[in-house]
């Protein structure tokens, strides 16, 4: 029933395995968003002195769903003068694909939670790109002009760092001579080391961009604040809004789980289990993002740009035409 | 069907239920927990408190072409890249030595484009 991976011709019973993988997998993203959330906010108080989120349940561990339900019962307003069709529609434009491409990343050796695409790393860089239109198309139809700058800003900063993130991983698939991220896990545990070792620039070169797509600080410009009250979602309330945040961690967890499968060699570890690997490398990404956050400032908008083309693509470049070369002439 | 499709089939049913979640909260359980009061003040556009003026349906500054128009040309690079990284360990060194003369082409672009200053944000 579980293998249906292989399995032919597909079954009831396996078919009842795959919808059951598809909902274990959006409780777990729900849970992983919820507890994120409440991470943040408690690891960031730490770090700043403070206590963060206590009156909630014990620890305060009960905040975030509070805010979730909190937001679920708040007035779902639309401004007079809003596009109405695409404004109630951005949220859910944004949030498909960044649940979609948690079907591509393989959380443990074998399991029946995850699409074994011959085209996984494709597949990721591909869905993650449409959530641009969402959160551009958000801030268009507010028909404010926060939420315009935020949305055009947004997009600018995405489709500029989308370009060294999906070059970063061409070293990655060179190395391993395929797409599908289970079969680079794989060579990854024959080569006998992680690709962070050999791909040591082009992790940086990820992880950099990484965080530029995921719009988190140093380059949360779309949602600057102090310029711009809060970017493209300025006008949106209540579980609108929570879609929007959802998808932004949604796509955390995800990027964290791609990283930790190209570079950080997925569910491969010595004596722990390979679910609590991969887990522990999730966790290690998503904690470094929580310590950007409270440690560096927010640069300019040119800076954001010029450092993603003068910088990031000539790097990224340099590690692929570097790679193919040591590749070549040592096989 | 072979088992290779049962990949795609997962994939489908992650659509749909990425479909069925945003649906179900916003336009199914949504209306009957959260009150519907619209308001006047309620429903104009949030410009910081004061009146708002104008329309934020406008022309936006040409940078933004610019920058997407390079996006387009890189972004077909790494897809034409994709395939070849994947099977670089078949083709040799014929297809090495052709790949580096598209990077190279494409980094003469990206020079033009970095002389002629499109990718300073002024």
């Amino acid at each position: 029933m579980w293998d249906w991976q292989n399995a032919s011709p597909l079954t009831g019973l396996n078919f009842v395995a795959m919808v059951v993988g598809a909902v274990v997998v959006l409780a777990i993203g729900l849970g992983v968003v919820t507890y994120t959330i409440y991470a943040e906010r408690k690891v960031i108080g730490w770090m700043q002195g403070r206590i963060g989120p206590n009156r909630v349940g014990p620890f305060g561990l009960l905040q975030s769903i509070a805010d979730i339900v909190k937001l679920l019962i708040k007035e779902d307003v639309v401004p007079e003068r809003a596009d109405r069709v695409l404004f109630l529609l951005a949220p859910v434009i944004a949030f498909i694909p960044s649940f979609m491409v948690l079907a591509v990343i393989p959380f443990s050796a074998r399991h029946p939670f995850t699409a074994n695409l011959a085209v996984g790393a494709l597949y990721y860089i591909a869905l993650s790109a449409i959530t641009i239109h969402g959160v551009m198309l958000g801030g268009w139809a507010s028909n404010n002009k926060y939420a315009l700058i935020g949305g055009m800003r947004s997009a600018a900063q995405m489709l500029s760092y989308e370009v060294p993130l999906g070059l970063s991983l061409v070293g990655v698939i060179l190395m391993a001579g395929s797409l599908n991220l289970n079969d680079i896990v794989e060579a990854q545990a024959r080569s006998g080391w992680w690709y962070i070792v050999p791909q040591f620039l082009g992790f940086c070169v990820f992880l950099v961009a990484a965080t530029a797509e995921l719009n988190r600080t140093p380059f949360d410009l779309p949602e600057a604040e102090s310029e711009l009250v809060a970017g493209y979602h300025v006008e949106y309330t209540g579980f609108r809004f929570a879609f929007f945040m959802l998808t932004e961690y949604l796509y955390l967890f995800a990027m964290g789980g791609l990283m930790a499968t190209l570079f950080l060699g997925g569910w491969t570890g010595p004596w722990l289990p390979g679910w609590l690997w991969f887990a522990i490398k999730v966790f290690a990404f998503i904690f470094f993002q929580f310590w950007l956050r409270a440690t560096m400032p927010r640069i300019r908008v040119d800076q954001l740009m010029s450092f993603s083309w003068k910088v990031l693509l000539p790097l990224a470049l340099l590690n692929l035409v570097v790679t193919a070369v040591l590749k070549a002439f040592l096989s | 069907m072979s088992p290779y499709w049962n990949a795609y089939l997962y994939v489908v049913l992650f659509t749909l239920f990425g479909l069925l979640l945003p649906f179900a909260a916003l336009w199914i359980i949504g209306p009957i927990l959260r009150p519907n009061k619209p308001a006047k003040g309620k429903l104009t556009t949030y410009e910081s408190g004061l009146e708002p003026f104008g329309d934020a349906h406008v022309r936006y500054h040409a940078r933004y072409y610019l920058f997407a128009l390079l996006f387009v040309v890189f972004d077909v690079e790494t897809l034409f890249l994709y395939p070849w990284a994947a099977s670089f360990h078949q083709l040799g060194l014929f297809a090495l030595a052709e790949m580096l003369l598209f990077i190279v082409m494409l980094a003469i672009g990206l020079i033009y484009a970095w002389r002629k200053k499109v990718l300073e944000w002024t």
